[in-house]
């Protein structure tokens, strides 16, 4: 028989901490979609997507059902839409149209692949995709777009990184009506993982099955908990409590995803073991750094707190789950995030202090919004910086920035639901034209002398 | 295939009659029965078996969850197997 304490403490988990599945995203390929008539693909993207993940949403709720577990997202990543898109030789918005029809059609929340891989350079129909992407946004509601532009095996495609912050910029612009959304969900990647089952920056990589389910894994409120209960633990203690969470939040993600890859009749892929926060109050990884004795996120300290947890989250979740992937690690979306909103209106947490974050944790500059006069090469060169961590760590970092049109610091801009709003936070006024007008490539960095 | 009931609340007379009652009612075969008071809390878990159940599985845990909400308890109907995946290396 099942022991009633551990009965007990799945049951106030979810009830009360806020355990969930964040995401159940199936991959799709679009390779045997390639044609050179644009409307033809099309036809061929719909009818296959529409095939493949028919079920997905019904099955995900029966699963939520049966095992009492809310699963709040239901996504499909394709491959990068570029590679698709390149035979026909015309602008691929008709792609994202396409992508935006399917997910009305299955009711799934978001499509994430409207995509290009440049971390060296621009292949056909690369840039053609990228100057699309603004228009591709604004006149669609539920797909996403990711470019990677840098990798530590390739270098920074500096053309690339130029290229990005004008069109953050524009996304930004042409949806200002709409509290700049475009802008939310444009990721630039460096070292994009090809299995990452989260939005904005999921997409299906061209060496993945032709069709997999990947889950993400949520749980901020649990570790924090957890950490609760372990007021005078020392940090060591404290690892080994995050550990312990860690095994249990992706025990649920495995068995979601294996159940869901069985029902549908497709491969299971990955669990991405993370902590992805939520606006809502509880779930929050800023409060984990604070349980564990910060005054305030981003105070000196947090980087090591913030290490120490990353690192511990992956070493629990790899014994939980037969196959690991995607971001794996906690994320800091700053305004998705209760415990960061408040630090950055407190003044604590800088945009600085969020950058030497990502060295040691998940992802990126995520959700940050900034003033609406940034200059695109401002933008660039955030890039910049943010793929330099990346490629000399070997690690994956991104940046999601938000320009909010018309507004400054001090303000700020609401999105809604789970993107939560987010305090217009200090660029520098300092200006990196020059550095981002050079274009070029960075090198690939050594990987050796490592000092 | 077996699921876990839980509830939890205020304890009061004849919780487990009831529960079992439905359980009865609908062919769910009670395998397993613990029960403790935390406390002034009731705490019941209870294990059962379903494959014969006379009605779909959702209706009958939202009946499960109505009669407890009536008596002022939560009722919470989960696949067994949850537990066993987080709980058991």
């Amino acid at each position: 028989m099942l022991n009633t304490g551990d009965i007990l403490e799945t049951i106030k988990m979810i009830q009360e901490e806020n355990l969930d599945i964040r995401t159940i995203t199936m991959g799709i390929s679009l390779l045997d979609c390639i044609d050179s008539d644009i409307d033809r693909a099309c036809d061929k993207v719909y009818e296959k997507m529409m095939r493949r993940a028919e079920h997905l949403v019904k099955t995900g709720e029966d699963i939520e059902k049966q095992y009492g577990i809310p699963i709040i997202n239901k996504r499909i990543s394709v491959t990068p839409i570029a590679i698709v898109s390149a035979a026909t030789k015309q602008s691929p918005v008709k792609f994202a149209k396409t992508l935006q029809r399917v997910a009305e059609g299955t009711g799934v929340n978001y499509v994430g692949g409207y995509s290009a891989l440049v971390h060296k350079g621009f292949s056909a129909g690369d840039k053609e995709l990228i100057e699309s992407i603004p228009e591709a946004l604004a006149e669609t509601k539920n797909v996403c777009s990711s470019v990677n532009i840098g990798s530590t095996k390739a270098g920074i495609n500096m053309d690339a990184v130029a290229m990005m912050g004008k069109i953050i910029r524009e996304a930004s612009e042409k949806t200002a009506h709409d509290h700049c959304f475009g802008a939310a969900k444009i990721v630039v990647f460096c070292n994009a993982p090809e299995d990452n089952p989260f939005m904005a920056g999921a997409f299906h990589g061209v060496g993945e099955y032709d069709t997999e389910i990947n889950v993400g894994v949520s749980g901020p409120g649990v570790v924090r908990a957890a950490l609760q209960k372990h007021p005078d633990a020392n940090i060591s203690e404290i690892a080994d409590v995050i550990k312990k969470t860690a095994f249990k939040i992706t025990r649920m993600g495995q068995l979601v995803g294996t159940e869901a890859s069985k029902r549908l009749g497709v491969p299971f892929g990955i669990v991405d073991l993370s902590l992805a926060p939520t606006p809502a109050v509880g779930d929050s990884v800023a409060h984990i750094l604070e349980e564990i004795g910060l005054e305030s996120c981003g105070a000196h300290g947090t980087t090591a707190c913030l290490a120490m947890l990353n690192d511990a989250v992956k070493k629990g979740g790899v014994m939980a789950s037969s196959h690991v992937g995607g971001l794996s690690g906690a994320f800091i979306p700053v305004s998705e995030d209760a415990g960061m909103i408040d630090a950055a209106n407190r003044g604590s947490l800088s945009l600085e202090k969020l950058e030497a974050m990502t060295a040691v944790c998940s992802v990126g500059l995520d959700m940050i919004v900034i003033p609406g006069d940034t200059p695109a090469d401002t933008i660039s060169a955030i890039i910049a910086d943010e793929a330099a961590i990346g490629m000399v760590n070997s690690k994956t970092t991104a940046v999601r920035v938000i320009p909010a049109i018309g507004m400054k610091e001090g303000d700020t801009l609401e999105f809604g639901g789970l993107f939560g709003s987010g305090p217009v936070m200090k660029v520098s006024s300092f200006s990196s034209s020059k550095f981002i007008s050079r274009g070029g490539r960075i090198p690939a960095p050594l990987q050796s002398l490592k000092n | 295939m077996r699921a876990v009931v839980a509830v939890i609340g205020k304890d009061t007379v004849g919780i487990l009659a009831k529960v079992s009652g439905i359980c009865a009612e609908y062919k769910a075969n009670v395998m397993d029965v613990t029960q403790t008071i935390m406390q002034d809390l009731f705490a019941m878990t209870m294990l059962i078996e379903i494959s014969n159940l006379t009605i779909d599985y959702v209706d009958f845990a939202d009946k499960l969850k109505n009669t407890g909400t009536e008596m002022g308890l939560q009722v919470h109907v989960m696949h067994e197997d949850i537990f066993n995946s987080m709980h058991k290396i």
